[in-house]
């Protein structure tokens, strides 16, 4: 059975215009972004694929992937003059289209950010699948699947035997429920990334463990996007 | 177990069962569905009312020009209009659907009731009805919820979206839950209440999703306007206790059938009727990125 709609699907939800997948959809994405390079980016190319490349403008799905690398939520009226505001905030972006990607999803943005300061760099790929859903299916070339919506880590281990036994035990003892979990690797023996989605938001004692652990390179939290 | 909102007669049933007005089950629904509390919804609803005549008002007073251009204050014009061709009250209705489906279009902030597409209906039709008899904020946010379990069983029967479901899924679903609306807050019956669903299905029917260069303008805000004036039409027919005939459930049905079998070019592809005129086709050139890089075929590989 698929899950009950709330009232509010109905009414609602509250979001600027013109499209639930060209505006809300395409600011979750940025903001889902900003989550996993850590921090507001200083540069971003933003490239549009399929039916977004030719009408990006039109929907002004270009003001709101700004918007929400600005991290500005979907109702935000800021999100129509969000070009100026990234001025301010010194973000410089530039934006590219392509088209007839055929293995990719109609509504694919591919997101290269950079932060100067920090010296970190990161290449998120989201799909806005419509109502203001979203599934980011890759970061820096591993394949993933997550929507956001639940609380999400992304972790960089070894690839070494009992580790994702290990890691889902934390997670469990911090009372924590697994919702879906993908995992890939470069190789075998070296770096394995996972992404994991959870129902409730994991303490900071449990992330500070995991990320002291000898075996466990980079931990990620993003607690979920409205 | 509350009420699972899967057909209009188990909830006339529920309702003549138990005396509750149509909202109260919605409102169980969402308590018990979502665990959402009370005051909770209350307030959730007060906002999305807040926003919806906000999102009136700013039609009617900002600038309200698209970037295509396609848009560019209609609903102002029609407001300063000199002639009035049937009511105040109707010209009323007009320039605030149009006013709020303008700010949709134009970036401003809208609640999507059910659908961003078709976001100037229920602002319209509500704010109207309110004024026009002086009804209370509590009596338009029971209105919300009747109109809230309208799309819920839309939704699970037919669609509630243009790309599955062409153009009478969304500005249709809209109307329906705003005749639904206009009736339960005026005393009309359950049974009117749900006729007037019924009919207004019956004059949204087979109504295709072309929009012009694929945005959300033309002829998505003129028929935020006539969906509003069809809402107003089938509750005056439906409160006067006229028989719709088909029954609200196998009217839905009969959207969700002809949803299914319309082709892909009238889901929200710009590929048939109005975005597939000549004009429509220079509008596109004008408006369309050309300037994207197009892989090579795969097709072949």
């Amino acid at each position: 059975m698929a899950e009950k709609s709330s009232i509010f699907d109905m009414i609602g939800p509250v979001m600027i215009g013109p499209s639930s997948s060209h505006t809300a959809g395409v600011v979750r994405i940025a903001r889902a972004a900003i989550r996993v390079l850590g921090s507001q980016p200083t540069h971003a190319t933003i490239t549009f694929y399929n039916s977004f490349a030719r009408t990006y403008e039109g929907h002004g799905s270009d003001r709101a992937i700004v918007a929400g690398l600005l991290d500005y939520p979907t109702d935000d009226k800021r999100i129509r003059e969000s070009f100026d505001h990234a001025k301010e905030a010194g973000l410089n972006f530039t934006f590219q289209g392509v088209g007839n990607a055929s293995t990719m999803h109609p509504n694919t943005i591919r997101l290269e950010l950079r932060d100067e300061r920090a010296g970190t760099q990161v290449e998120v790929i989201g799909q806005s699948r419509g109502g203001g859903v979203i599934r980011i299916v890759e970061v820096d070339g591993f394949p993933c699947d997550f929507s956001a919506a639940l609380h999400t880590l992304i972790i960089d281990a070894d690839d070494v035997k009992g580790s994702i036994a290990f890691i889902a035990d934390v997670i469990a003892h911090d009372d924590c429920n697994i919702a879906t979990m993908n995992v890939s690797r470069q190789g075998k023996n070296q770096v394995a990334r996972q992404f994991i989605e959870i129902d409730s938001p994991l303490t900071e004692l449990s992330l500070q463990y995991l990320r002291h652990l000898r075996w466990v390179h980079q931990v990620r939290y993003i607690p979920a996007i409205d | 177990m509350s009420l699972l909102f899967t057909d209009f007669a188990s909830w006339q049933q529920h309702c003549a069962q138990t005396g509750e007005p149509l909202w109260q089950p919605v409102l169980n629904y969402e308590m018990e569905q979502k665990g959402r509390s009370e005051e909770a919804i209350w307030d959730g609803l007060q906002r999305a009312y807040d926003v919806m005549r906000d999102a009136v008002h700013t039609g009617l007073s900002e600038n309200m020009t698209s970037r295509s251009g396609m848009i560019n204050n209609g609903a102002k014009k029609v407001a300063a209009s000199p002639v009035t061709v049937l009511s105040p009250e109707f010209k009323q209705l007009i320039t605030r659907a149009l006013g709020a489906k303008e700010v949709n279009s134009c970036m401003g902030r809208v609640v999507a009731a059910p659908t961003a597409g078709a976001s100037g209906i229920l602002p319209g039709v509500l704010v109207t009805l309110q004024d026009l008899h002086k009804l209370e904020d509590r009596s338009i946010l029971e209105g919300l919820l009747v109109a809230a379990g309208i799309a819920l069983i839309i939704e699970q029967n037919a669609s509630l979206a243009g790309a599955v479901g062409g153009c009478q899924a969304e500005t249709g679903s809209a109307a329906a839950m705003g005749a639904g609306a206009i009736v339960y807050c005026l005393g009309g019956s359950v049974d009117q209440a749900l006729a007037a669903v019924a009919i207004t299905i019956q004059c949204m029917l087979g109504l295709v999703c072309d929009p012009v260069a694929g945005l959300v303008e033309v002829p998505c805000v003129v028929r935020n306007a006539s969906a509003a004036a069809i809402a107003f039409s089938s509750a005056q027919i439906a409160i006067a206790g006229v028989d719709p005939v088909i029954p609200v459930d196998q009217c839905v049905a009969a959207l969700g059938e002809v949803g299914e079998s319309m082709e892909t070019r009238y889901k929200e592809t710009a590929l048939g009727g109005l975005a597939n005129t000549p004009r429509a086709r220079q509008i596109e050139q004008k408006v369309l990125i050309q300037d994207i890089q197009i892989l090579p075929d795969e097709a072949q590989m």
